[in-house]
């Protein structure tokens, strides 16, 4: 069956090519029915990424965030209409050590393998979830994004201390809302404090226990555990602040990518025997964990509504260059579209 | 109930020296009929496809597809007739006979040759076929249309923007379609040959669904080439 893939050709050039895929070979044929945009998926739409990650890995189908309906089920596992959000990551090997997102044998959808932005997905079916009815699709659209937050958490509760008394999270972006909700659900008796840039945004974070503005944090503030959900050029004064403000023995989970090295105190860190550690992308767990949250807790997928800032229905490739630009020109939040096409 | 109608009749004297009717010829690596059947069998919309082959193509035409679709009693393979008009009454029949022509069923005519058609292409001639009684798929017309009444000379030039090029799926409630067709005297029958433009003369309304310009027929062996520099042109994952 012919399959029509939107790829991002070169930077904000977006092109439709034909693919050629097999209805009776194991795989369960989805169709997206919303697709939410990353700030990854952004980077190389915009071409923000090195000339040499462009060249080696467009074209390339964008969108690793996304849920779909079963279209077709040869395996039995599911039935035509069924919700279900895929799992861009493509594990090729098992490891009994290493997480399936870790492995260099695995794949990505969205990052070098063409992501979720087609007419039909053809995938495994144990990497698709199911979602249970009564899940707002539209949040349920960025699962993926909220699953890097619940593996975040996972290895947080494996590398921390147990006095998780107050929690630091700096980044008053969708991560950092995203990993602080989180926190605030699965630790309630911790205190979570979030530091940001822009005090309208941290005016968003109304369940936290304290937001502050990083120019302004109080000089007894001291926190057990950081997450750092900065990134970018902010990375190197966020870990140098949660290295200063952070008790001995904490922990810091780095989340924020960066495209350049990032200078850190490494002095102090040794001094307080910190353990800093990276956390990237999620496994099919974290999304059975999240899907699981999603349907525990109604209000965790009210506070994720609210963060939408778009959502646009795409009948035409100018709708999706159209969702792409609100998105870039949005502070916070995320687009979602809506899949018409 | 749903039906799919795929109409692969004809004897595809119109693809250069070779005597395979075009549906059967090669798109990568499958039968272009094939690539068209599976969008329409692997759609939960829809109940039954019947494919309409020519006469002495139905044996190979099932043996095609029980090798790529396998064992399924979704699909049929019957035979078509020897003009679109003549075809469609054969699928007409054909459900008639098997399960009765009922007021709310619906059927989507589609050209086996045309086996890029889109899932919401499908969704749009279903639900757009329930909602206003029959839709053609149409794109706007990028080619100023050029009418010559004597083909020597330009009678009129209509207005572009009010333009449309015909593709397919057609579809329309089946009852309904069938007491048209059946009403058609045999001059009408031979100037009729599309099923939208009898719906048209009888003053019965045809809704639009936006086609998609990668629609395309394949007619003529050009069209086969750009088929498949189209398919091939796709990157392999890696």
């Amino acid at each position: 069956m012919i399959n029509a893939v939107y790829r991002l050709t070169a930077p904000r050039l977006l092109d439709v090519c034909y693919q050629d895929i097999a209805i009776n070979d194991g795989k369960v044929i989805i169709r997206p029915l919303k697709l939410s945009i990353c700030k990854a998926d952004q980077r190389y739409y915009q071409g923000t990424r090195s000339r040499e990650v462009l060249s080696k890995k467009l074209p390339m189908a964008l969108i690793h965030e996304c849920v779909a309906e079963v279209v077709f089920d040869p395996t039995g596992t599911f039935k035509a209409g069924d919700k279900v959000v895929p799992i861009p990551n493509i594990p090729t090997k098992d490891d009994d050590i290493i997480a399936e997102n870790y492995r260099y044998s695995s794949f990505f959808r969205g990052s070098g393998y063409d992501g979720f932005m087609q007419d039909y997905i053809a995938c495994d079916p144990e990497r698709l979830v199911e979602i249970p009815d009564g899940v707002n699709l539209t949040v349920a659209a960025f699962t993926e994004i909220i699953s890097v937050g619940v593996h975040a958490i996972s290895r947080f509760e494996k590398f921390s201390h147990a006095r998780r008394d107050k929690i630091g999270v700096w980044g008053d972006g969708n991560v950092g809302f995203i990993i602080a909700l989180l926190l605030h659900y699965i630790y309630p008796e911790s205190k979570i404090y979030v530091m940001g840039t822009v005090h309208e945004k941290l005016s968003y974070f109304t369940f936290a226990e304290g937001t502050y503005h990083v120019d302004d944090l109080p000089k007894d503030f001291v926190i057990d555990h950081a997450f750092e959900c900065v990134g970018g050029a902010g990375s190197r004064s966020a870990v140098n602040q949660i290295i200063d403000y952070i008790n001995p023995e904490g922990t810091i989970s780095l989340m924020g990518v960066s495209e350049n090295f990032v200078d850190i105190n490494t002095r102090m860190i040794l001094e307080k025997g910190l353990r800093v550690y990276g956390s990237s992308r999620s496994g099919r767990e974290d999304f059975v964990r999240t899907v699981e949250l999603l349907h525990q807790y109604p209000e965790l997928s009210r506070y994720f509504e609210n963060i939408v800032g778009d959502e646009i229905p795409v009948h035409t490739i100018e709708d999706i260059h159209e969702a792409f630009r609100r998105d870039y020109s949005r502070n916070f939040g995320k687009t979602v579209m809506e899949w018409k096409k | 109930m749903v039906i799919a109608a795929v109409f692969a009749g004809g004897k595809g004297s119109r693809m250069g020296n070779t005597e395979t009717p075009k549906q059967y010829m090669m798109l990568g690596k499958k039968p272009i009929i094939v690539h068209t059947i599976e969008k329409f069998y692997i759609n939960s919309k829809i109940d039954k496809v019947i494919v309409l082959s020519p006469a002495i193509w139905v044996e190979q035409t099932k043996d095609l597809v029980k090798k790529y679709i396998g064992d399924t009693e979704k699909v049929s393979v019957i035979c078509g007739g020897g003009t679109r008009n003549d075809t469609l009454m054969c699928a007409l029949e054909y459900v008639k006979e098997n399960y009765g022509l009922n007021e709310d069923d619906i059927i989507l005519t589609h050209d086996a040759v045309r086996p890029f058609v889109t899932h919401r292409i499908i969704d749009e001639n279903i639900s757009c076929t329930l909602e206003t009684g029959a839709c053609d798929t149409v794109i706007c017309a990028t080619d100023t249309i050029v009418e010559s009444l004597d083909g020597k000379t330009i009678s009129a030039i209509p207005e572009r923007k009010l333009m449309y090029q015909g593709q397919t799926p057609q579809s329309f409630k089946i009852k309904k379609l069938y007491e048209i067709c059946k009403s058609l005297t045999d001059e009408e029958k031979e100037i009729l040959t599309d099923a939208c433009k009898i719906y048209t003369l009888k003053g019965e309304p045809v809704s639009l669904v936006q086609g998609e310009v990668f629609n395309i027929k394949i007619t003529y062996p050009y069209d086969l080439k750009i088929a498949n520099a189209l398919l091939e042109g796709g990157k392999k994952n890696d």
